[in-house]
């Protein structure tokens, strides 16, 4: 592929934020747009993710976020002309202790304000959404049906391709090794296959992007924390039809329309390494809550797992806009969901950028509310 | 050696996944040159055998295709368990 040596945006990072925000910006007319990945298209974090998306958040920003993804997810297959696998079986979130029952009833009185239709359940409703659920010492059940997740491959792929159709050029195997800045301006990027000069830099990087910002005197408080995963073998469908998910409870469960179950939970004392490793630990406690949760689980086999960074901020909320470097942009910092915010991600940003009025104001998720001390944790994460 | 049939009928290169070697031909004319993308497009490996029956298969199409040795085409990263495991099995392991 001919090198291409100025561009009129480049875009740092080929995992779904990456991509998706080439896809908007060029759907907004921008030409010219370069993508570089420093591996293979959803190499990274987006392809090893759980894949979840939903708007049952604890915060204004990120309910607004989810539902708008929602709402993205939802007219997706026509969009990019190819199916990116969504399935709507809702996410059935579990409260063990008064204390998160009450975090998520604000959670949910919260999410109603905003028109998110979420609920509280019975157990009795919880298992009928998910059949053989035990979960006998649970204290209360939220549910929202339009939750539920998507194919992270088919829709970073997606997007790609449709990007590629409306002329963004992608190189793969080039990493970014240096942010040219003059004047406190952004000037283009140096990589491993040579330079390009632009007048907008959008770093993407994920767990990288702290690297990649350093390369232009950006600190971001930034951390890459690893979460394990695992999937089993296909099994009939209905072990698992919602996503199960506590966050004392420490995990999250659902059964793809493929079949197979796909489960995490949060990591205990990975180091911040950038090493996608795995450990027995891990598959060794996944199976003890898996039985405990999902008696009739015990029989199927795991196929496979791994491992995956998220990319974290100090209040589990994404870094969206403009940098001190000016034309210097991040949309990073999504800690572990990126794959759900990323359709109205890479939305809002092209809109900023080509000087429309986004769909959602996003000027408080600037990274400098950091260190201005603005900022206000999520509670609903695993 | 050439392992397109002549009768229309379709080849499985991956049987846990079924996926056929006209939608690899078709991915990697796209671009997706690698295992570890086809893998992700088209699950191609992802099975429970996680790869073993159609990994050199793969490989070896995507050196044809591409004209490359195959010794320059990198495998998947290999995930454990080396082979399934029942999860009631792991869940009895070890004290609590």
């Amino acid at each position: 592929m001919e090198w291409k040596s100025t561009a009129e945006v480049v875009i740092v990072g080929g995992g779904i934020i990456g991509v998706s925000t080439a896809y908007y910006l060029a759907k907004q007319g921008v030409k010219d747009i370069v993508l570089v990945e420093k591996g293979t298209i959803c190499g990274g974090s987006t392809g090893r993710c759980g894949a979840g998306i939903r708007a049952q958040w604890g915060t204004e920003m990120n309910c607004r976020l989810g539902i708008a993804a929602l709402d993205i997810f939802e007219q997706l297959d026509q969009e990019l002309g190819m199916s990116v696998g969504l399935n709507q079986g809702g996410y059935l979130l579990v409260a063990y202790n008064e204390k998160e029952l009450e975090t998520l009833r604000n959670g949910m009185l919260l999410q109603n304000s905003l028109g998110i239709q979420s609920r509280m359940v019975t157990l009795t409703e919880a298992r009928e959404i998910c059949p053989g659920l035990a979960a006998e010492d649970a204290v209360g059940f939220f549910f929202h049906g339009r939750d539920g997740h998507a194919d992270p491959f088919l829709t970073t792929f997606a997007y790609l391709e449709a990007a590629k159709r409306l002329g963004v050029t992608c190189y793969r195997n080039t990493a970014c090794t240096g942010v040219i800045v003059r004047d406190n301006t952004v000037q283009g990027i140096e990589t491993t296959n040579g330079k390009i000069s632009a007048p907008i830099v959008i770093n993407c990087a994920g767990a990288y992007a702290q690297i990649v910002a350093r390369m232009a005197g950006i600190e971001l408080p930034n951390w890459a924390e690893r979460h394990e995963i695992m999937i089993t073998e296909p099994v009939a469908p209905g072990v698992c039809p919602c996503m199960l998910m506590s966050f004392s409870g420490n995990y999250y469960i659902q059964q793809r329309p493929h079949g197979s179950i796909i489960c995490g939970m949060s990591p205990q004392g990975h180091p911040e390494d950038f090493e996608n490793k795995t450990t027995w630990q891990f598959i060794e406690a996944m199976s003890k809550t898996l039985v405990k949760l999902l008696p009739r689980t015990k029989g199927i086999r795991i196929a496979r797992q791994w491992s995956g960074l998220y990319d974290m901020t100090p209040d589990a909320q994404p870094v969206i806009g403009e940098t001190d470097v000016k034309n210097f942009y991040h949309s990073t910092g999504y800690s572990g969901h990126g794959f759900m915010l990323a359709p109205v991600a890479g939305k809002i940003l092209a809109q900023h950028i080509t000087g429309q009025k986004p769909d959602i104001d996003f000027s408080m998720l600037d990274y400098r509310r950091f260190s201005r001390g603005e900022h206000i944790r999520e509670s609903n994460v695993v | 050696m050439s392992v397109t049939p002549e009768n229309n009928e379709k080849v499985y290169v991956c049987r846990c996944e079924e996926v056929t070697l006209e939608e690899i031909d078709e991915w990697i004319d796209r671009g997706y040159d690698t295992v570890e993308e086809l893998k992700r497009v088209l699950r191609v490996g992802m099975g429970p055998c996680q790869g073993r029956g159609c990994q050199d298969i793969l490989m070896r199409e995507i050196a044809k295709k591409t004209g490359k040795p195959i010794s320059e085409v990198a495998p998947a990263t290999v995930r454990p368990p080396v082979k399934p495991i029942k999860i009631g099995l792991l869940a009895e392991g070890g004290e609590e």
